[in-house]
């Protein structure tokens, strides 16, 4: 392998989230000891990983004491109780920059917390700090940051996926039990497979989108980084629920979730996406077909099922997402926060700005995006990829009438190297082929960490669900984990990459 | 729609031809809030003091409707007799500093509200072809450079409008010149002061007009070429522009020249239209839907809670007084009846001319004082009482006043309120009901023999001059036509 070689984690790791908050809640565990090994550690080996744009340990430590005080005075100090959480970049904190990893957002502070980083806080986190993405969430490898990209705790030579790379990463390295990233068209469950962890696309709707900084919009969803299933549950249970802040945002219950985890497969009717497994590498097919084989022996009827439409959905998305894209960044022109640069008039500070501001993959997509929409164009471009949008969702209604649950590979390959595809945008498109179908029909997936490849990278395998499917999902997510290859999941302990 | 061309009267440079002219009118909604979020919706507080994140348009910040614009919105619906339909809202993108998002969430082909129209005093139908809710942005003042942001050394922006409710009400091309262009905007913003959807307050910007004109010689069956004009910010500014921007069209057409679609600004200083930089208005605006808010389908209950307590509108108004006075043989009103009719309306003072006709009140007479003397003190006539107007109408009508008297016991009543009678006591009227104008008669007739005998002989127009006599003795409190009657009495 390539780079520095697996990280050393701290002397006696993180452990996951349920068992923290437990430990905490009765008084076994001080909440501020966990922060203090938590920014030790982050001290100590973030540097070379750079997983965080920014370590908030003032505020870490502040949360831990209310956290001990709480306990110590007999009050509820909530469900994540001491649990070290990582935001990624683009979820507003307010009084603390929020930047998107651009240079047009660097030093912006928002004036108000987004609803998932209010209801994390209340619910006993210490949020450790924002994690690296690539810029406005636009990328797959999280080498689209600003300020340099994150490398994977497995193989510093590797990317750890993208665009949300940093919280994966975070998550991987033992930096944090929890995390949170957004995904618009796999940006939480390729940087979850490529690093060895849980992620968890949630049902669009499930989870406020206020406060997290637009991609495109009808696509983009919050959703949970962990080790476990368990602990994915626990966080996605926790930020869930309708807020009024956001109109797309769904009503009624949320579902029991942790609940969920203790039902078993037994009856679960489990579909392979057979149309995806020729895109992908023979790690990734195996670890699908192994992971069919652990839901079969546990009860689960499993059978092949092909939707040959969810293939285009990538060109689709590529179409949708820039467009959504290229109107929710035109706020970005210099006049009322962020970066300025000045012109002879408005308009020439409007485009020295954004010039100057974007990074190339994001100015590719704002031209995409604009070019889509232009009169003249919208019927062949935006409306016919709306189109496919609808025969994607139709595709799945189809599945979902024999079937609980697909299965898939998250990715098509594991973590690749640094570099690797940057010169080619649309290989690193690619990346996404599998994940994109979910977001484009608005349903809830996510990848679990299921085997190692022959290198000892991380493979996993993804769990897709109809909307609102997310018990199912996490029935099937829970099985496949217990069946997983040991050591396929963070953190990463040393001597764990060969 | 019907009704018969109007010819530009008194612009010679229109002659023979017509202008067409439709109007687009934004109304910003008098609600407690904006739009998406929960800043107040207030005219005239220090700049960017109501504003949030989500009106600043601040990342992450998303949009939530709110459901007293929708209703306010469906009022108007109602009241230009629109269909009220499920509708969407869309992304409008430009790039421009008063807008926070740098695009506007409008509605765009599903409005809400489709297929009015909005009767005229005179009675002509303008077809309102939509209406929509959108956004308000902010306020740009540019330093230097003559106010507009080209030139200018520097520019402010202030954000307390951005996210103020509107709705955009886009009437058919159905008016026929200046004056029914300001007819329409007059009898537009009456409906929504009536339908408690906006305050109508041009000059603070509540209600703002762009108008579309474009000339073709009468008779024509085609429309001309058009041209949209803004900045237009009174009636008075609104009916110039349509009468300099149809007669520079016309001049432009005579000459063999060819008129331009294009957007235009109206100089209220110069009196004169000018091309908008073509950078200002070459806009794609890339409409997609608003996908941060969902379909907006208000039920038929929501509808019609809505749009419940909507009082009678001015057209309504005016019909139900009209119908209460005599018509002409041809049954139409006369026009000067039509006009009374349309002004006591305007003033909101129908109610009261309806109440005292049922009080007993003679009904042109009522509406003639309502009209000509009540109106010029419209706060005092909303608060006259019904019942002492129709008692001092009949008195007038009875000839117990006279015109005169009438007026000036009306004038004590707004102005005081009290009982026409006692006033018209007060004021010496009742005094020459009987013994008082036969003394002065007596006394007139002793002082003029030469007069009297010609009277007698048969000289009628002598009259006047013995009326006149007694007027002048009683200091105008003789009732004119009681003297008048006295003397043919005394003729025998």
């Amino acid at each position: 392998m390539s780079g520095a070689g697996g990280p050393r984690p701290g002397a006696e790791g993180l452990s996951d989230a349920a068992s923290i908050a437990s430990r905490v809640r009765s008084g076994e565990l001080r909440a501020a000891d966990v922060a203090e090994q938590v920014l030790g550690d982050v001290e100590s080996r973030d540097a070379e990983l750079h997983c965080f744009n920014l370590v908030t340990g003032e505020a870490m430590r502040a949360a831990a004491a209310e956290v001990d005080r709480l306990v110590a005075t007999g009050a509820d100090p909530g469900p994540l109780a001491g649990v070290p959480v990582a935001l990624k970049d683009n979820l507003c904190t307010k009084g603390v920059p929020t930047t998107c990893s651009s240079r047009m957002l660097e030093g912006w502070s928002p004036p108000y917390d987004a609803t998932v980083v209010r209801r994390l806080v209340a619910a006993g986190a210490l949020v450790v700090g924002k994690t690296n993405l690539d810029e406005f969430a636009m990328g797959s490898s999280t080498e689209n940051s600003a300020f340099g990209p994150t490398r994977n705790p497995w193989d510093t030579g590797r990317v750890p996926g993208g665009s949300s790379g940093g919280s994966a990463a975070a998550v991987a390295a033992g930096f944090a039990a929890l995390a949170l990233g957004s995904d618009t068209g796999g940006s939480i469950r390729q940087p979850a497979a490529l690093c060895g962890v849980v992620g968890i696309k949630p049902t669009y709707g499930l989870v406020s989108r206020y406060g997290l900084v637009a991609f495109a919009s009808s696509l983009d969803q919050v959703g949970p980084f962990a080790t476990t299933v368990a602990d994915a549950a626990l966080l996605l249970e926790t930020i869930a629920g309708h807020d009024e802040m956001d109109s797309t945002s769904l009503g009624g219950p949320v579902p029991r979730l942790t609940e969920a985890l203790r039902s078993g497969v037994d009856g679960l009717r489990v579909g392979v996406v057979r149309d995806f497994l020729a895109d992908a590498s023979a790690d990734c097919v195996a670890a699908v077909r192994n992971g069919a084989d652990v839901l079969s022996r546990a009860g689960a009827s499993v059978e092949d099922v092909a939707l040959p439409e969810l293939l285009h959905g990538l060109s689709a998305y590529y179409l949708i997402a820039p467009a959504e894209a290229s109107s929710n960044l035109a706020r970005y022109d210099g006049v009322r926060y962020g970066l300025r640069v000045d012109g002879e008039d408005v308009e020439q500070m409007n485009a020295r700005t954004r010039a100057a501001g974007f990074g190339p993959e994001v100015r590719r997509r704002i031209m995409l995006g604009t070019y889509v929409l232009s009169a003249g164009y919208y019927d062949a471009y935006y409306a016919q990829a709306q189109r496919v949008r609808t025969l994607v969702a139709r595709a799945f209604a189809r599945a979902y009438e024999h079937v609980d649950v697909l299965l898939a590979p998250t990715a098509p390959s594991v973590a690749f190297p640094l570099g690797a595809k940057t010169e080619d945008p649309l290989e690193m498109y690619l990346a996404d082929l599998f994940t994109i179908p979910s977001n484009l029909a608005g349903h809830p997936a996510m990848s679990v960490p299921f085997a190692l490849d022959g290198q000892g990278l991380p493979v996993g395998v993804q769990v897709l669900a109809p909307a609102l499917g997310e018990v199912a999902m996490l029935r099937a997510g829970v099985a496949l984990e217990s069946g997983a290859t040991p050591g396929a999941r963070g953190p990463v302990r040393p001597g764990a990459v060969v | 729609m019907s009704g018969s061309p109007v010819a530009a009267a008194g612009d010679d440079r229109l002659a023979g031809w017509e202008t067409v002219v439709g109007l687009e009118v934004h109304c910003e909604l008098a609600t407690a809030t904006k739009l998406f979020c929960g800043c107040p919706n207030r005219f005239g507080a220090a700049p960017n003091t109501q504003v949030c994140p989500v009106c600043l348009g601040l990342p992450g910040s998303l949009p939530v409707l709110n459901r007293r614009a929708v209703e306010l919105a469906v009022r108007v619906g109602r009241a230009l007799h629109c269909t009220i339909r499920p509708s969407t809202f869309h992304r409008k993108n430009y790039f421009y500093p008063d807008m926070p998002k740098d695009f506007q969430i409008s509605q765009y082909d599903e409005p809400i509200d489709v297929d009015g129209y909005l009767e005229l005093p005179s009675g002509r139908r303008i077809g309102i072809e939509r209406a929509h809710i959108e956004e308000d942005t902010g306020k740009t003042a540019h330093l230097g450079g003559g106010g507009r942001i080209h030139g200018a050394d520097r520019s402010l922006v202030d954000y307390n409008r951005a996210g103020v409710p509107l709705v955009e009400i886009v009437s058919r091309p159905d008016m026929r010149g200046a004056d029914e262009a300001r007819a329409y905007v007059a009898e537009l913003r009456a409906i929504l002061v009536a339908s408690g959807v906006s305050d109508g307050r041009m000059e603070e910007g509540s209600l703002r007009v762009d108008a579309n004109v474009s000339v073709r010689p009468i008779g024509a069956e085609r429309f001309g070429t058009r041209c949209e004009v803004k900045n237009l910010n009174s009636l008075r500014s609104l009916g110039r522009a349509v009468e300099h921007e149809a007669a520079r069209q016309v001049a432009l057409i005579e000459t063999g020249e060819r008129v331009v679609q294009q957007t235009r600004h109206w100089d209220e200083v110069e009196g004169r239209t000018s091309a908008m930089r073509s950078k200002e208005e070459a806009n794609d605006y890339r409409y997609f839907p608003e996908p941060d808010l969902v379909p907006l389908a208000p039920d038929e209950a929501f509808v019609e809670a809505a749009a419940a307590g909507l009082p009678l509108m001015p057209a309504d108004r005016r019909a139900r007084l009209a119908a209460l006075v005599p018509h002409e043989a041809d049954g139409l009103l006369p026009a000067s009846t039509a006009d009374q009719v349309a002004t006591t309306v305007d003033l909101g003072l129908d109610d009261l001319v309806v109440a005292a006709m049922a009080c007993g009140a003679d009904a042109r007479l009522a509406l003639a004082r309502t009209a000509n003397e009540a109106a010029q003190t419209p706060e005092a006539a909303r608060r006259l009482d019904p019942q002492a107007f129709a008692r001092l109408v009949e008195l007038e009508a009875s000839g117990s006043l006279s015109a005169t008297q009438a007026k000036a016991v009306l004038a004590e009543l707004l102005a005081g309120g009290g009982e026409p009678e006692e006033i018209a006591r007060r004021l010496g009227y009742e005094a020459l009901g009987s013994g008082a104008l036969v003394d002065a008669l007596d006394a007139v007739v002793a002082a003029h023999p030469a007069e009297w005998a010609r009277y007698l002989a048969g000289e009628d127009k002598v009259a006047q001059l013995l009326t006149g006599q007694v007027m002048k003795a009683t200091k105008g409190r003789a009732n004119g036509k009681a003297v008048a009657a006295a003397l043919a009495a005394r003729r025998g």
